[in-house]
């Protein structure tokens, strides 16, 4: 069976690279920073396993104090100028798409054929882990077929990785950090003490002002958690479930349905859904950090007035 | 209630501009602090749940090839296939966008583009070529608006029809807790519900890029 360790061999390896290609960049004047940086991102990948909590705390704090404090610069790897990317890709043509489609390709092969698969009884990958091993796969088929057809250098990919890496920078490593900020954060209480603040102290005495509480609440404590799957139970257990489905007999379906939803509507308006709203903004190299979540406020906004009629007018029909 | 301040730690330290992963590892140690954990222990805590959740940062295998087709000039032939289209233009080229990650998340491919893969070397370079293909080379604003909202149409795409595939994890999530309330729930009941919703969403968003067009050609314009 394939499992997760294979993805987190390969990526390991793959960050391991990073970090001596880093070091070799004479052109970085930061590269000391940058080599250790993903030095210890492969560490964590290859042995977070056999560091034992504590050695993976402190695995994250070195992460925190690079970056925190400007020791982490921007590589410059050797790579092809405006000019012959242009005449590359009139040579190519529609080819260069071909690894790109392997990506969703492949992944769509491995979900929906290969997850199922069982050999003597033993499924072919971990099925609670098939996206992400899909994803693996379809990497490796979409790197040979454009090593064969784009004929680059052998240390194309690693090198042009690293860039891409570089460019990235922190934001890279903020989503898992945040997630385990919000195991911290469960471990503390702190979801519960908002969710007791928000069901005490708000007005639920209206059909109307309930479903309003309900789902602004959703987006609100969303965007404090970073995370809907934090904010549901909280807020379904504390208002949706007593309120909405005790008092006013709502139908749950529709209340739990659109009660997510509405989630969804903060996860756009937070930096704390890192890989969605601070990940793009570093990728595409925009200066202002919080770019994409400026665009993305005024459709969260009225998707969430749109959430709250919906429930209101779906949830009571008799 | 004192644990709250945790929560203080990162509306302050992401509005005044901090090291992100700094100010995380601060609120971490803030609220561990109040619930009376050592830093040694929420250090310890941290370093659990880090460990657990490396998943998160393998989804970065995909860089090597992003990055070797990049090389190879897949950005440009991108754009070069938009420059010769007629009529096209950034908010029409994202509504379609739209559409086609909308359908493919209703039946479960929500994974099967990204940020990364997808919108940083296909997406959003055809979404520049459009604008220059009716308004001229863009200026540096208005290309980071366009990138911007390219970036934004893919989040909304998938966060909004997702949860119309019946094995999406909120689905399961929203099941399984309802069932510890002792309330029953076929999954597809609540998949069937957020079909509203995603039209909406399809709707709104649709008519904001319409008018993304409008303020793009005045921008130029002007």
């Amino acid at each position: 069976m394939i499992k997760l360790g294979f993805v987190y061999v390969l990526a390991g390896l793959m960050y391991a690279a990073f970090a001596l290609l880093s070091a070799t960049d004479r052109v970085n004047r930061k590269r000391w920073g940058n080599a250790l940086f993903w030095g210890l991102v492969a560490v964590s990948f290859l042995a977070g396993d056999r560091l034992g909590d504590l050695g993976n705390g402190v695995l994250v704090l070195g992460l925190a104090l690079i970056a925190g404090f400007g020791f982490l610069g921007r590589g410059q790897p050797a790579t092809t100028s405006p000019a012959e990317r242009t005449g590359l890709a009139e040579q190519f043509g529609n080819r260069l798409f071909l690894p790109a489609l392997m990506l969703p390709l492949v992944v769509a092969i491995g979900v929906l054929l290969l997850k199922p698969v069982q050999i003597g009884g033993v499924p072919l990958m971990d099925p609670k882990q098939a996206t992400l091993i899909s994803l693996a796969l379809a990497v490796i088929v979409g790197l040979a077929l454009a090593l064969a057809l784009l004929r680059q250098p052998w240390a194309s990919p690693l090198q042009e990785g690293r860039r891409l890496a570089d460019t990235i920078g922190w934001a890279a490593l903020l989503p898992q950090f945040l997630a385990a900020l919000g195991a911290v954060f469960a471990l503390a209480g702190v979801g519960k003490a908002i969710g007791l603040l928000t069901s005490t102290y708000l007005p639920v005495d209206t059909r109307l002002a309930a479903v309003s509480v309900y789902c602004v609440g959703m987006a609100a404590f969303t965007m404090l958690m970073g995370n809907a799957f934090a904010a549901f139970p909280v807020l379904t257990g504390g208002i949706a479930l007593p309120i909405l489905v005790g008092h006013f007999g709502g139908n749950p379906a529709v209340i739990g349905s659109i009660g997510m939803l509405s989630g969804f509507c903060g996860t756009l308006m937070t930096p704390l859904a890192a890989n969605f709203n601070l990940v793009p903004s570093a990728l595409l190299e925009l200066p202002d950090r919080y770019a994409v979540i400026k665009a993305q406020i005024p459709t969260a906004l009225l998707m969430l007035i749109v959430n709250v009629v919906l429930m209101y007018v779906l949830a009571f029909r008799p | 209630m004192l644990i709250l301040l945790g929560v203080a730690v990162i509306v302050v330290g992401f509005a005044v501009r901090l090291n992100p992963l700094l100010v995380v590892l601060l609120a971490a140690m803030t609220s561990g602090w109040f619930a009376g954990l050592s830093p040694l222990q929420v250090l310890a805590a941290f370093g659990h749940a880090f460990n657990e959740n490396r998943f998160v940062t393998s989804a970065y295998l995909v860089l090597p090839l992003v990055g070797m087709l990049e090389r190879a000039g897949v950005r440009e032939r991108a754009a070069a296939i938009i420059a010769t289209s007629r009529g096209v233009t950034a908010g029409r080229f994202l509504i379609s966008y739209m559409a086609l990650r909308q359908a493919t998340s209703a039946v479960g491919l929500a994974t099967i583009a990204g940020q990364t893969q997808t919108v940083r070397p296909l997406i959003a370079p055809m979404a520049e070529a459009a604008t220059e293909v009716r308004d001229g080379p863009p200026a540096p604003e208005t290309r980071y608006l366009v990138r911007a909202m390219a970036a934004a149409t893919d989040n909304i795409a998938v966060f909004f029809s997702e949860d119309v595939f019946v094995a999406m994890g909120s689905v399961l999530l929203v099941v399984s807790f309802l069932t510890t309330s002792k309330i029953v729930i076929d999954p597809l009941r609540i998949s069937v519900w957020s079909i509203p919703t995603a039209l909406a969403a399809f709707a709104i968003h649709g008519a904001r890029l319409l008018l993304f067009d409008r303020r793009l050609a005045r921008s130029t314009k002007a």
